[in-house]
């Protein structure tokens, strides 16, 4: 699958852009601040309806402008697929493949399979647990739809309990055949998600392990553990047991929603010991595994957005990692970088057909 | 839109069509210029009937439809059966399931679903009428004819729990494939649950 080309109308600081890209790599150089991100997060918006960066649509309009609009044409199985996606303040967004609008954004999730590796993925180590069950879901919900039904159905219960809870403080009465309801509804999606992701995170882990010691060959043991309170009690039970508490807090304390993977670096907590470097790889190795897993998975090679990410890297590790992406294992690849002529010295080592496009002055030009 | 009346009374009339679902005021502005555009006779008629919902609508006491007198038309029909019951939202699903001409049985207007996001927990709607309804006896049979999403899956949920004691059968609709669908185009969804819960083949069916 590759994108052939892109075209953009008011997005973020692009006014107008057309370009045709190379179906094997596409590098955009430019100084910082003109904008590099934002193309790969245009291709982003094109596979998975929505921005890695801004949940906010409507905050990725070029400033003062009403719409902005995002065209891709994909080749997939040799077929074109022509992806149209139009943003307008105070109007819902739009998603059209081949011409025909999507009556729901979840049934395009999947068809065009994407991995972006950016520095912001930085919070997946720093930040707390939803950020990790973020990452969780953005992976299998691209090639499992049952799961990623089973979540939507699971967060809008989980809505609804806690706010019967909420209102069990407020003037309702306290109604126990309600909450068993809720209860035994909740298990159902609950217990298919937390199955899919057990097995996902253990089918993942060696291959990550794998890629970490491709790009850091110095022996150092990096772990990923799913851990759900799911593992060591039956969900309805732990649901049952902690009514009380839920009605005092006034949500829900147990369930897949407070899952979490911990990540470990030579038996130690990643957040707590490991250095920046070994932050950076560990977080590229797993995002090069989640690649290996959707396109085991989908069947299709999945487009890989390489954002900044050589920027804390000495020489050697980003000729590892570039050498890596440029086997025929994987497909279309798009590369920000501020360095034209570095990047332009190790792609000419790799046997591989690229293109570099310099960003300047909110102009796209391919050299 | 802001607009400055010259008539007190177009402006009171123009504020109430507003407040109506859909309506604008713009729209509610024509509506009423429309109004006044017909002869004096029809337009006492088109108030006194407004008029009317406030003091002459009354609900059934039975099923909680809208009706005239104290029992809606299909309660009061003797020839119905009234040992089903079939459970609805609202009293436009009642007309809905009419309109099919295939029901026998009489209904239960719940007046809404749960939904505690909307502020509707179970005792907002008509549980504890239906309830007593069935305590009265002779029920054999509840339909569940919630509408399939999240929210009425989850009442009829409910229902089920708190009713299932006292009634012998409790149903609910058929859901599967549409009559004139083409597979390619039915959801996964539906499709799998009509693969799962088929039916024996019948002819001329
Ligand atoms: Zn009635």
């Amino acid at each position: 699958m590759n994108l052939e080309t892109l075209s953009l109308v008011n997005f973020k600081n692009f006014s107008q852009v057309e370009l045709e890209l190379s179906p094997r790599i596409n590098c955009f150089v430019g100084d910082n601040g003109v904008g590099k991100t934002n193309i790969l997060d245009a291709i982003h918006y094109l596979c998975l309806c929505k921005s890695y960066f801004n949940p906010i649509d409507t905050q990725n309009i070029t400033h003062d402008e009403e719409f902005s609009v995002i065209q891709g044409e994909f080749l997939l199985d040799g077929i074109k697929n022509e992806i149209y996606c139009s943003i307008q303040r105070n109007k819902n967004k739009v998603f059209k493949r081949n011409k025909k609008e999507y009556d729901r954004l979840a049934h395009h999730i999947g068809l065009l399979p994407v991995v972006m590796i950016s520095p912001e993925d930085s919070v997946l180590i720093t930040e707390g647990s939803d950020e990790r069950r973020k990452f969780l879901n953005s992976v299998i919900s691209q090639y499992d739809k049952v799961y990623l039904d089973d979540n939507i159905a699971y967060n809008k219960l989980l809505a609804q309990r806690n706010k019967f809870l909420k209102n069990i403080q407020g003037s309702w009465h306290y109604d126990r055949d309600m909450l068993e309801v809720y209860n035994e509804k909740l298990v159902v999606p609950g217990k298919r998600i937390h199955h899919t992701r057990t097995v996902f995170t253990k089918k993942l882990v060696p291959i990550f392990r794998s890629y970490y010691n491709k790009i850091a060959p110095d022996m150092e043991a990096v772990d990923l553990k799913y851990h759900s309170q799911l593992e060591q009690v039956d969900f309805l039970e732990l649901l049952v047991q902690s009514v009380e508490k839920d009605i005092i807090m006034q949500y829900t304390t147990t369930g897949i929603h407070k899952d979490d993977i911990i990540l470990k670096l030579n038996g130690h907590h990643m957040k707590k010991t490991a250095s920046q470097g070994q932050q950076k790889t560990f977080l590229v190795s797993l995002k090069l595994a989640q690649f290996d897993f959707i396109r085991e998975m989908n069947k299709v090679r999945p487009i890989l957005l390489l954002d900044d990410v050589f920027d804390k890297f000495d020489e050697s590790r980003v000729r590892q990692i570039i050498k890596i992406v440029t086997d025929s294992h994987f497909g279309q690849i798009f590369i920000t970088h501020t360095d034209e002529q570095k990047m332009r010295s190790i792609l000419d080592d790799m046997n591989t057909e690229f293109k570099i496009f310099n960003i300047a002055h909110k102009d796209i030009t391919s050299i | 839109m802001y607009f400055t009346y010259s008539s007190k009374q177009l402006e009171d009339a123009v504020r109430e069509f507003s407040k109506l679902p859909g309506i604008g005021t713009k729209t509610a502005l024509r509506l009423v210029l429309h109004l006044l555009k017909e002869n004096r006779e029809s337009l006492d008629h088109f108030g006194n009937t407004i008029l009317r919902l406030g003091t002459h609508i009354r609900y059934c006491k039975d099923c909680m439809n809208i009706c005239d007198d104290e029992l809606c038309p299909v309660c009061a029909d003797k020839r119905r059966d009234h040992s089903i019951i079939c459970i609805v939202e609202n009293v436009k699903d009642v007309m809905i399931i009419e309109n099919t001409r295939q029901y026998r049985g009489v209904y239960h207007v719940l007046g809404g679903i749960i939904s505690p996001m909307d502020g509707i927990g179970p005792a907002d709607l008509n549980i504890d009428s239906l309830e007593a309804r069935i305590k009265r006896g002779n029920i054999r049979e509840l339909i569940l004819a919630l509408s399939a999403t999240m929210e009425g899956d989850t009442t009829n949920y409910y229902l089920y729990r708190r009713l299932s004691k006292s009634i012998p059968v409790i149903s609910t609709l058929a859901r599967g494939v549409s009559i004139g669908d083409e597979l390619e185009f039915i959801d996964e969804v539906t499709l799998g649950r009509s693969i799962l819960n088929r039916v024996p083949f019948e002819m001329n069916k």
